[in-house]
């Protein structure tokens, strides 16, 4: 214990002293993978967020700008209160300088905001809300893989166009949820839709017959899924069951990531229409990634877990070209530079930490269109990155000029 | 027709139903706990975990080499789960009946943390499918709703599950053997009654309901190893309500307050998850035996 206090006092000795000095604070950089590794969003993120960190430092070298670099972990357990004081305490006695995923809105945007504070990286992969590049943005914030903007005008619109023109949302009760609510409300009402109304039930809810029933009388064309993870899959079973889909309502799940469909199986999931910045099946380099992280995992990554890998990388590479792991530098570099990696082609960081970058619109597959586990989706269309991220000046983040 | 509060009289009759049917799963769950507690005295917190026990042996009866189905799973779940419960029961359990109520509460809340841990290593946290047996596909229109027949199964069943085993407990010999063992158990112990195999063959009973639970839930909810955790806490709540140890209080209110949950995700959903403690508190406050329960 003792000495954990005094390595801690030396590296926030460090840290403190070679700010000004721009170098590689406490001689190793160390990236914190925070994410829920024991609730509903452990496979979307959990421990595959942390094999990916660790293979992006492994194909890295192991090594930046002459320095070690070091993986730590946490759970949060889905609560703001427990992120943030975790990042807390990395960062003042443990000298983390990077956390990175933070699946769930609510507890990123507690830890967007001590990372902010601090002058830290948050390179965000797992949490949707785009309230994180707007008027929550962080100059140090990177908002890497997806957000809620970017479903609605993936998901949101393409079943508008489809004539679904009058929606129901199920909403998680938390930043998240309504978020995705929000921008996707928008998106419906911008289309000439109408939005009948919602429904808010409790985050990690077993039973959602009621929500349904209520969802189902509103007689809306379409039942908008404003949640994620363990809530989205028992929603779409149930939702089976009380031949809600057989009744000729439509669901759309917005935001579905593979491990849910694997989860549903093809039978309850196929003809969802979903939107992912990532799909293993899709090129060779993609299927080159996937077979790495499968050696580890066991199972092919989720979308969340590839952008953890790039954004990691991202970061390291930014570290190498200017030497230092000072958050407001580093963040700055990683805009300068162009990403390009087995998910990105020609991504970049935008001012406000939005990443850029084409999202994809998938079909889930009939069972009988399946190959074998895993081969879930056909692509309907390439999403390109100007249409599905929100505008720069749209967003209210305060520190964007202009 | 007339609306009460806003809601139509259609739309409250499907909720009514829809949290009976809810109801059913935590009196089921409650019942097993207050038989344990009230027999044995241990506060059975492995109870969730059991439960999720029983879905996954539904899961691995279907998906092994035999392709046993539903109705296997029914009749083979609560035997398997039953026996790790009495093995846990004579290996651990019995050790600790002579010591405080604590020992025992974290004993089987250590338990279900490393089972949950052990299912969530090799299974993930987001579950396995799960179909409903073609039997019970599909549903008939009430009317005011869609009622899907395998639900009108869970109530049937779950009812008759309840009934039964209050039966046995509160009006037969056997019952009454059980209900003597634990007031007194040198004296039946003296009239030649095996006491230690009674309380062990109770507490694998109370496990096999639990395990019995599970397999219902299977086809609604995910096979999950979250799937326990979930809902023990509320079912904790239910017995408390319901009179620690008290066999008709646990069924009565576990159907009671799956209805007030289910009117409240209508009325104040934001809430739906917080009312039964609400509850909890305000019987704690005003009946601390709880509503069926007898002041020891």
């Amino acid at each position: 214990m003792r000495k954990v206090l005094l390595g801690a006092a030396a590296a926030f000795a460090l840290t403190a002293g070679t700010a000004a000095a721009q170098g590689i604070s406490g001689d190793v950089v160390k990236i914190g993978v925070m994410s829920d590794m024991s609730s509903l969003y452990a496979d979307v993120g959990g421990p595959g967020s942390v094999a990916a960190a660790e293979l992006a430092v492994k194909d890295f070298g192991g090594t930046v700008a002459g320095k070690r670099i070091e993986i730590v972990q946490a759970d949060h357990q889905n609560k703001p209160d427990v992120g943030s004081s975790i990042v807390r305490q990395w960062i003042d006695s443990e000298g983390v300088d990077a956390v990175a995923d933070v699946p769930t809105s609510s507890v990123a945007l507690a830890v967007q905001q001590v990372l902010k504070d601090k002058g830290k990286v948050f390179l965000m992969s797992g949490p949707a809300s785009s309230d994180l590049t707007g008027k929550a943005c962080s100059p140090t914030g990177v908002h890497w893989t997806y957000d809620t903007y970017a479903l609605a005008h993936g998901t949101g619109s393409a079943l508008v166009k489809q004539g679904g023109d009058t929606w129901y949302f199920l909403t998680a009760d938390y930043a998240f949820g309504h978020a995705l609510e929000r921008d996707t409300g928008d998106v419906v009402k911008a289309a000439g839709g109408k939005v009948l109304g919602a429904v808010r039930h409790p985050l990690n809810t077993a039973d959602f017959s009621s929500f349904l029933l209520q969802a189902q009388a509103s007689k809306a064309k379409v039942i908008g899924l404003a949640n994620a993870g363990g809530d989205t899959i028992n929603s779409i079973k149930q939702a089976a069951e009380f031949g809600i889909v057989a009744g000729g309502q439509r669901l759309a799940g917005l935001l579905v990531f593979i491990t849910d469909v694997h989860s549903l199986g093809l039978k309850t999931a196929n003809g969802l229409v979903i939107t992912e910045a990532f799909y293993w099946d899709q090129n060779d380099e993609t299927r080159a990634f996937a077979k790495k992280f499968e050696a580890v995992m066991k199972k092919k990554p989720s979308m969340v877990q590839a952008g953890v890998y790039g954004a990691v990388m991202h970061y390291l590479k930014a570290i190498d070209a200017i030497k230092t792991d000072d958050g407001k530098a580093v963040v700055d570099q990683m805009k300068k530079m162009p990403i390009n990696d087995f998910m990105t082609k020609n991504g970049k960081v935008r001012e406000d930490g939005r990443v850029m970058r084409d999202m994809y619109l998938f079909e889930v597959k009939k069972p009988e269109e399946s190959k074998g586990p895993w081969d879930y989706y056909k692509q309907l269309a390439v999403i390109p990155a100007e249409e599905a991220f929100r505008p720069l000046k749209e967003g209210g983040c305060p520190f964007v000029k202009g | 027709m007339f609306e009460l509060l806003g809601i139509p009289p259609q739309a409250l009759f499907g909720q009514l139903l829809i949290g009976l049917i809810n109801g059913a799963f935590y009196a089921m769950l409650s019942l097993g706990l207050a038989v344990i507690f009230g027999l044995l005295n241990i506060i059975n917190f492995t109870h969730g975990a059991q439960y999720m026990m029983g879905a996954f042996v539904a899961w691995f009866l279907l998906n092994s080499a035999l392709g046993l189905n539903y109705w296997w799973a029914l009749l083979i779940a609560p035997i398997v789960v039953g026996i790790t419960g009495i093995v846990i029961e004579r290996l651990l359990l019995k050790r600790i009946y002579k010591l405080d109520h604590l020992y025992g509460l974290l004993l089987t809340f250590g338990l279900a943390l490393v089972i949950e841990g052990l299912f969530r290593n090799y299974y993930g946290s987001t579950g396995l499918p799960y179909s409903i047996p073609p039997q019970l596909a599909g549903g008939h229109n009430l009317g005011f709703m869609f009622l899907p027949n395998y639900r009108a199964w869970v109530i049937v069943f779950s009812l008759a599950v309840c009934l039964g085993t209050w039966f046995v407990i509160e009006r037969t010999s056997l019952g009454a053997t059980l209900r003597a063992a634990t007031e007194n158990p040198t004296l039946v112990q003296a009239f030649g009654i095996n006491v230690p195999r009674l309380i062990t063959v109770t507490y694998g009973f109370g496990v096999g309901l639990a395990a019995l639970a599970g397999v219902l839930a299977a086809p609604i909810y995910q096979v999950s190893p979250l799937m326990g955790s979930q809902i023990i806490i509320v079912v904790f709540a239910v017995v408390v309500i319901g009179g620690m140890g008290s066999i008709m209080g646990a069924i009565v209110s576990g159907f009671g307050l799956g209805v007030i949950e289910g009117l409240t995700k209508v009325f104040y959903p934001e809430a739906s998850n917080t009312v039964i403690f609400v509850i909890m508190a305000i019987v704690l406050l005003v009946r601390p035996a709880g509503l069926f329960g007898r002041a020891r």
